[in-house]
């Protein structure tokens, strides 16, 4: 009895009951699975990964065909939730910096505007939001048959907003390289003018320059490389629109809801950031002559964002997750498509286990990346 | 002396003459003060002006009220006939019609009890006594029946609003003893309970709660031996205390490291173990800190339990979907029964997160 009142003995004891009580409970529910689905006579382990998928992706990122592989399915599923949650964390962000800073307007009128806004958001549930959209886009747009012609060849309908699309021969990655080498040049040529601009006070027109950088690039290739490119013009059928590039009308209405929900969230993490820098910021920075908006933009906000980047990333992992509501509205994301895959093989746990695995995945990358971020621009302390 | 007496006369002689003069500032330049300012109040008031025009034609000018589908149908506006032919099913889901009396008799005795503990002063270990033994078991026979001559009704016919309101609200209270004791087992000092408690809170945040959702109600059955069954509802609340309590876990996390650790230290030298600490010292502390962001967090529960709509649950969400998607309405009511319900949920979110703002007020003021 005296070995327990030994407190390392004790430590000792506590965490190898819990250890143990997990992993006893991990080989139960690993054992009765196991004898349930050789009774139900469900495959298990992910060989399915490599079988023809055989179903229909309505929205495809990649490029995807039903005779691809589930495995190729999954990808796809995973770029449709990449690509939805990235359009909508980069809309969400600047509309969100805008009704945040409308919320501190002086402006009674646009203050209360923007409140109400960011209130009727936060206070009805988001998957609501996405069924509202969905039903208002289907329910205002005009059937296929009748589409409005907005300009030729681009149609709008219920079904979604079809237009001309770029067929590419060749010529298409020369251009895609092109542009990151561009970019990656415009980068470094304007910090190291800035460096310069530093060291000697010179000043040099940077915008000009790294304009310049961006597309000389392309000029090269547009000039000397192959480039073969068709236009695929929509035509209205009797019973639908053939060609051309479909956005739907489920990518819409998540895009929409996810985009409103971030900015929402997001208008309140920049007021309250703005609000957070001292007062006497403000004044020193209108004592030096200095208008309100330029005041913002190089007093306040620099200093703000080491107070927003962190409840950001949050939002960011929120907008990300919630993508997942795809399923309500039927947009092909990694959860719908893991579904459709759980129905036709009946692998449940690995279907699940997949998704979960890629979700915990991304969400560890992105909060890395905004961690790294946030080391940048967070105060250096002497 | 002499001296002095010009010193002053100089400086009154440098004084201003006059006072800068006065910014005439009325009511009217704070909305037109300057030309941008007088753009930025044009163009919300006709934002203002337009939307309202959308609204009140929809909702009055050109709805039926009293009606037939078919009339429905011919009108642009709003279609309230819908509402009041469907009300009782959108709100009590497939419960038996003759019996609706008792899930609503539970939601108002709810309501009641819920503003009543609202009240900071009623809080204490009698207002938790008389939830667990008087109010919860009344409000489950209720629902539930089986006694004092109520008809039985199972789980499967439970919907719509009073089914909302117990996801979200058994999820929190069960949830929170579980999302205290992760707090604290993160914050021990035994390496491998806190890396379990880390694992749990940092898995569970990391992945959608459709996920979880769809773990307990496709997943789970497969793990559970031959013969035995867990009620989908069931199986739907676990998810969400499961979830909950890793957020809550977190919340308590940040109130557990804004106590001061000479209290831990202080408990230690009156020869305290642990578990008196955690619970005379440190969690009253810690817990009264926490209150005000987990009513917030309520907020987003009450709105995530719609989640449970896709895993096939009959919430207040899902009846409303369902309901438009009676036949005899289909088509014609597409929108009314989502305003409905975004009109029903803001509600009770605006409530709570004004109950949230009343409670930071009340603790700033009247605890240290």
């Amino acid at each position: 009895m005296s070995l327990f009142y030994d407190a390392r003995i004790r430590a000792f004891l506590y965490q190898t009951i819990a250890i143990g009580a997990v992993v006893f409970v991990a080989w139960m529910m690993f054992s009765t699975a196991s004898a349930n689905l050789a009774k139900q006579d469900i495959a298990t382990g992910f060989g399915f990964l490599a079988r023809q998928a055989g179903f229909v992706i309505t929205e495809t990122a990649i490029a995807y065909e039903p005779t691809d592989t589930f495995g190729r399915a999954i990808l796809v599923g995973i770029a449709n939730t990449v690509k939805v949650s990235a359009l909508a964390v980069f809309f969400g962000t600047i509309l969100g910096v805008l009704v945040g800073i409308g919320r501190l307007s002086h402006n009674p009128v646009l203050s209360r505007l923007m409140l109400a806004y960011v209130e009727a958001l936060r206070n009805v549930p988001l998957l609501l939001y996405l069924l509202l959209w969905y039903s208002l886009i289907i329910s205002v747009f005009p059937p296929v048959k009748q589409a409005i012609e907005m300009l030729p060849g681009v149609f709008l309908s219920n079904s979604g907003l079809v237009m001309p699309a770029m067929r590419w021969a060749s010529g298409l990655e020369a251009l895609l390289i092109a542009l990151v080498v561009g970019t990656v040049a415009a980068v470094v040529v304007s910090r190291i003018l800035a460096r310069r601009r530093i060291a000697t006070g010179k000043e040099m027109p940077v915008a000009t320059i790294a304009a310049f950088a961006i597309l000389l690039p392309f000029a090269i290739i547009l000039l000397f490389a192959d480039i073969s490119v068709s236009l695929d013009v929509p035509e209205l059928g009797r019973f639908r629109l053939t060609g051309g590039y479909h956005v739907r009308p489920e990518f819409v209405a998540l895009l929409i809801g996810l985009t409103l929900s971030a900015s929402a969230n997001i208008a309140e993490i920049v007021r309250a950031g703005i609000q957070a820098v001292s007062k006497g910021q403000w004044e020193a920075a209108t004592a030096l002559g200095l208008p309100r908006s330029r005041t913002l933009k190089l007093v306040i906000l620099p200093q703000a964002l080491r107070i927003i980047v962190p409840p950001l990333t949050n939002t960011y992992l929120t907008v990300f997750k919630n993508s997942s509501l795809a399923i309500a509205i039927g947009y092909p994301d990694l959860v719908m498509v893991s579904n459709t895959i759980m129905n036709q093989t009946g692998q449940a746990i690995e279907a699940i286990a997949i998704f979960m695995a890629v979700y915990l995945g991304l969400s560890i990358l992105i909060s890395l990346m905004m961690n790294w971020y946030n080391a940048r621009v967070a105060l250096r302390e002497r | 002396m002499a001296q002095f007496e010009g010193f002053v006369a100089d400086t009154t002689l440098m004084a201003p003459a006059a006072r800068p003069p006065a910014r005439n500032r009325t009511w009217l330049s704070a909305y037109f003060g300057t030309p941008g300012n007088a753009v930025i109040t044009i163009v919300c008031l006709g934002t203002i002006f337009g939307l309202a025009k959308l609204a009140i034609g929809w909702l009055f000018a050109d709805a039926i009220f009293a009606g037939t589908p078919a009339e429905c149908k011919a009108s642009s506006g709003a279609c309230w006939p819908f509402l009041s032919a469907k009300l009782r099913y959108i709100f009590f889901g497939f419960y038996p019609f003759d019996e609706q009396w008792r899930p609503l008799t539970a939601m108002l005795m709810f309501l009641g009890a819920c503003g009543v503990s609202m009240v900071p002063r009623t809080w204490g270990r009698a207002l938790a006594v008389v939830w667990i033994v008087v109010i919860l078991p009344t409000l489950y026979t209720l629902m539930a029946g089986g006694v004092f001559g109520l008809t039985p009704v199972p789980t499967t016919q439970w919907g719509g609003l009073p089914l909302s309101f117990m996801l979200s609200f058994v999820g929190l209270a069960c949830a929170l003893p579980l999302g205290i004791a992760l707090a604290l087992a993160r914050a021990s000092s035994l390496p491998a309970i806190r890396v379990l408690g880390v694992g749990f809170i940092e898995i569970v945040r990391g992945v959608p709660l459709i996920s979880i959702l769809f773990m307990a109600t496709v997943m789970l059955p497969l793990f559970m031996p031959d013969g035995i069954t867990i009620d989908k509802l069931l199986r739907a609340q676990v998810a969400i205390i499961l979830f909950a309590a890793a957020y809550i876990a977190e919340i308590v996390r940040g109130g557990l490291q804004a106590v001061p650790k000479g209290q831990i230290e202080a408990g230690h030298s009156l020869g305290l173990h642990y578990w008196q600490i955690m619970r005379k010292i440190v969690l009253p502390q810690a817990l009264k800190k926490v209150i005000p962001p987990l009513v917030g967090l309520f907020i987003g529960f009450f709105q995530d339990t719609t989640l449970v709509t896709i895993v096939g649950l009959l919430d207040f969400l899902d009846t409303v979907r369902t309901a438009m998607r009676d036949p005899q309405w289909q088509g014609i009511a597409v929108l009314e029964g989502y305003v409905f319900a975004a009109v029903v949920y803001f509600f009770f979110s605006a409530l709570m997160g004004a109950y949230s703002r009343f409670l930071e007020q009340y603790f700033r003021t009247t605890h240290d």
